[in-house]
């Protein structure tokens, strides 16, 4: 997103829209769907070697990226992956990645990074709660201490990809403090069980953890770090969806602009009625306003400023907000076809859909920047 | 050898503290622009910046500007974020007015007003809509005649911001009836002291009485007030709308000091007015405030995106509007939520306890319609930004004088 880019960030962009383009059409998505699958294990290997997963990982611990900004890389593929609402399991890994290669002593997960960023093993975050809002710091789920490491007992939901995982990132409350765990999805004691979503092809689980036991080692970063590292996730989980929520507006709106200029009605352009023309106009509005709130966000948090939590949860308030809007009109712009099955709109529609209720809602992102709001002044 | 922009700021620094008042940036002190004595000082203080030689850092030397970069200016702009600075004269005198006679004026126009402006002895303003009508631009009425080698101009101008302290009014008159609308208009630079000039304040419903009408009745001026070329005044009422939404962008390099001029323009502080109304343990009052806050934050980022995607040639110029329709969004977003959170207090009570919220809602359509109403400009976007089919116009290369108006009242 920003005004010159290298000619080795052109080429990644340029290799990753290829790939996407080849491998992944709408057409890819109806078929993965119709076969129940969620994605391809071999098409994320393959995507994997494109560089997608090492983006968040320092080059000593096995990735990098051509720009030097990752996160900025990271930002544009998801932005990439809205075109064709793409399949794959690129978010819950790289929060998975980036608590692996963000905490203080990486070395005990340096196999779990190599085999991550290679595409062998899939991981998922495991943050939200049954019948819980968004409260990634307060879990039920609990961790004891045991001779042998943690045993590990409760359950959690909506954790994306969680039947295609390997490996689970488990937030847990361990005595007063909160941790997070690496749980392999084959130990004893997990109980994985398929959720229904409102996408396509992203699925979801609900994981029952019952007596299962870990070693000292399946912690991830020390308890005084956990708060800052959840954050951290959260946040890069938070603008990779408004990432891919703004290619999605993009690719909606381009062709609903082209539906009016080509559809006739009366004798005259869908496009040159005033009452359609101003709500076009709206939508490119919001559209314009959407692209420069996440742009703002990711920049913020590719070199963590103070304020980059809030720039992140208003990135996700009002994209979360609009896009809703912004779809739902273009659905109407279309008349009847744009309710069908056979019209791709509600591919994207179901997306933008389970992106505004997850990892926080736009009310929850609000209540957050009024109370960052007035910790601003009282710390003044 | 030529300051660099860090030396620039050093030396503006040094000078700003020993000569400008200092102020409190979170309460700057109103400077309404319906008082005679705030343009008195607007204009004192200009003199200053004049003097000191930090006055029209992006205007020409030849004009009386220092001729430097933008980066100086924001530079400047940053210095003086704690001193009091005349920004009422930004907009229209310097970053509308001025920054259109530079582009289209003549060079005695430019030398004599432009920097009389910038030595605090000229104000300047835009006398562009009519009481027939204001987003219809081209359509204005007021005529101007050659008397022998004299412009005589008849008609009535409206909604001229601060025109009662200004000194000088860029009027748009048509000069030749028998073309179609924009192809016979000219752009005069008229005395606001013309005794042909009758003014009158107009009282908004808040009380303000900061815009004026102006009724011009045989204003003759000579050759040297015609700005730009005869029967070419739309190309010179384009410049202007143009310099406007920059301005309103905050993207104008003609604008001096970074702070905002207080009053209503300060932000509203909404966490103050929640606990205020008693209501700090109000969750639903409390996240519709933060959904205030993030429309907000998101305008600033928008007028950002938008003016740099307008640089580098994403965007077509018209892409202001953008800018300008979100402004009116999130304002009239803003002032529904502190009617909400004000409550009573709102609209029963004091100033400072309350009512001060219920009496800005009270003028929520301003932002709509100031400048160009919003439907105006979701035309705009729509046809200049998207593509789409023109609206049908009557009056498309009809001579203007076979348009049919509205009956004179």
């Amino acid at each position: 997103m920003t005004a010159v880019d290298s000619p080795e960030k052109i080429l990644f962009t340029s290799t990753t829209q290829a790939f996407l383009q080849k491998e992944s059409p709408l057409r890819r998505v109806r078929e993965l769907h119709a076969a129940g699958e969620s994605f391809d294990p071999s098409w994320w290997r393959r995507a994997a070697d494109l560089g997608w997963t090492g983006l968040l990982v320092p080059e000593d611990l096995g990735g990098g990226s051509v720009s030097g900004d990752g996160l900025g890389d990271l930002a544009s593929v998801a932005e990439q992956l809205g075109t064709t609402v793409a399949p794959g399991p690129l978010y819950p890994v790289s929060v998975v990645l980036a608590a692996l290669a963000g905490c203080a002593d990486p070395h005990p997960h340096t196999a779990m990074i190599d085999a991550l960023i290679a595409g062998e093993t899939v991981a998922s975050w495991a943050v939200c709660e049954p019948g819980r809002g968004w409260e990634p710091t307060d879990p039920s789920v609990t961790a004891t201490a045991i001779d042998a490491g943690y045993r590990i007992d409760g359950t959690k939901d909506r954790v994306e990809a969680g039947a295609q995982s390997g490996v689970l990132l488990v937030v847990a409350r361990c005595g007063s403090e909160v941790r997070q765990f690496l749980v392999p999805t084959d130990a004893a004691g997990v109980r994985i069980e398929p959720q229904r979503s409102v996408d396509l092809v992203k699925q979801f689980a609900r994981v029952e953890f019952d007596g299962v036991i870990v070693a000292p080692s399946a912690a991830v970063g020390s308890a005084a770090e956990t708060a800052a590292l959840i954050d951290r996730q959260a946040r890069i989980a938070q603008i990779l969806q408004c990432c891919e929520v703004v290619g999605i507006l993009q690719t909606v709106f381009d062709f609903t602009v082209q539906w009016a200029l080509d559809r006739h009605s009366f004798g005259r352009p869908l496009a040159s009625y005033q009452a359609l023309k101003h709500r076009f106009a709206d939508m490119k509005m919001w559209l314009e306003a959407c692209r420069a709130t996440t742009a703002a966000a990711v920049a913020e948090l590719a070199v963590d400023s103070p304020t980059a939590g809030v720039a992140v949860s208003v990135a996700k308030s009002y994209v979360g907000e609009m896009a809703g809007a912004i779809v739902q009109d273009c659905v109407q712009m279309h008349g009847g076809i744009g309710v069908t099955w056979e019209h791709d709109l509600h591919l994207y529609l179901r997306r933008v859909t389970l992106y505004r209720s997850i990892f926080g809602t736009p009310e929850d992102h609000n209540l957050f920047v009024y109370e960052a709001e007035k910790a601003g002044r009282s710390a003044i | 050898m030529t300051e660099s922009v860090e030396q620039f700021a050093a030396r503006a620094r040094a000078w700003l503290a020993d000569n400008m008042p200092v102020i409190d940036p979170e309460s700057p002190p109103p400077a309404p622009r319906d008082d005679d004595k705030a343009w008195t000082r607007a204009r004192e203080l200009q003199k200053r910046l004049y003097e000191g030689g930090f006055a029209g850092i992006c205007f020409p030397r030849e004009y009386g500007g220092l001729g430097l970069d933008y980066a100086y200016q924001k530079a400047f702009d940053a210095e003086t974020r704690t001193y009091e600075m005349p920004l009422i004269l930004n907009t229209p005198s310097f970053t509308i007015c001025c920054a259109t006679l530079l582009d289209t004026a003549s060079e005695d126009v430019k030398k004599r007003h432009i920097s009389a402006a910038l030595r605090g002895e000229e104000v300047l303003v835009q006398l562009l809509s009519e009481p027939g009508g204001g987003s219809d631009l081209a359509g204005v009425i007021t005529r101007a005649e050659r008397r022998g080698d004299r412009w005589v101009i008849d008609g009535a101008k409206t909604w001229s911001t601060s025109a009662f302290a200004a000194d000088y009014g860029l009027c748009l008159a048509r000069t030749n009836w028998d073309v179609p609308k924009h192809e016979g208009l000219t752009m005069f630079l008229v005395p606001i002291a013309h005794p042909g000039i009758t003014l009158r304040r107009i009282t908004m419903l808040s009380g303000s009485t900061e815009f004026c009408e102006e009724f011009l009745d045989g204003v003759d001026v000579g050759d040297d007030a015609v700005v730009g070329d005869v029967n070419d005044g739309w190309t010179v009422a384009s410049r202007q709308l143009y310099h406007e939404r920059r301005a309103v962008a905050q993207g104008s390099e003609f604008a001096s000091g970074s702070g905002n001029e207080g009053g209503t323009s300060i932000p509203i502080d909404y966490v103050r007015l929640v606990e205020r109304a008693g209501q700090g343990d109000n969750e639903r009052l409390r996240e519709m405030a933060g959904r205030a806050l993030v429309h907000r934050a998101v305008t600033e980022q928008l007028v950002g995106h938008v003016t740099r995607a307008v640089n580098s040639g994403t965007l077509p110029p018209t892409g202001g509007s953008l800018i300008r329709v979100f402004h009116s969004e999130t304002a009239t977003l803003e002032l529904d939520t502190i009617l909400a959170i004000t409550a009573a207090a709102g609209v029963v009570g004091d100033e400072g306890e309350g009512l001060e919220s219920g009496l800005r809602y009270l003028s929520r359509q301003n932002v709509a319609i100031g400048g160009g109403t919003v439907e105006v400009a979701r035309n705009v976007i729509g046809e200049r930004v998207l593509g789409f089919p023109r609206e049908y116009a009557a009056d498309r290369g009809v001579p203007f004088n076979q348009v049919r108006r509205e009956k004179a009242r």
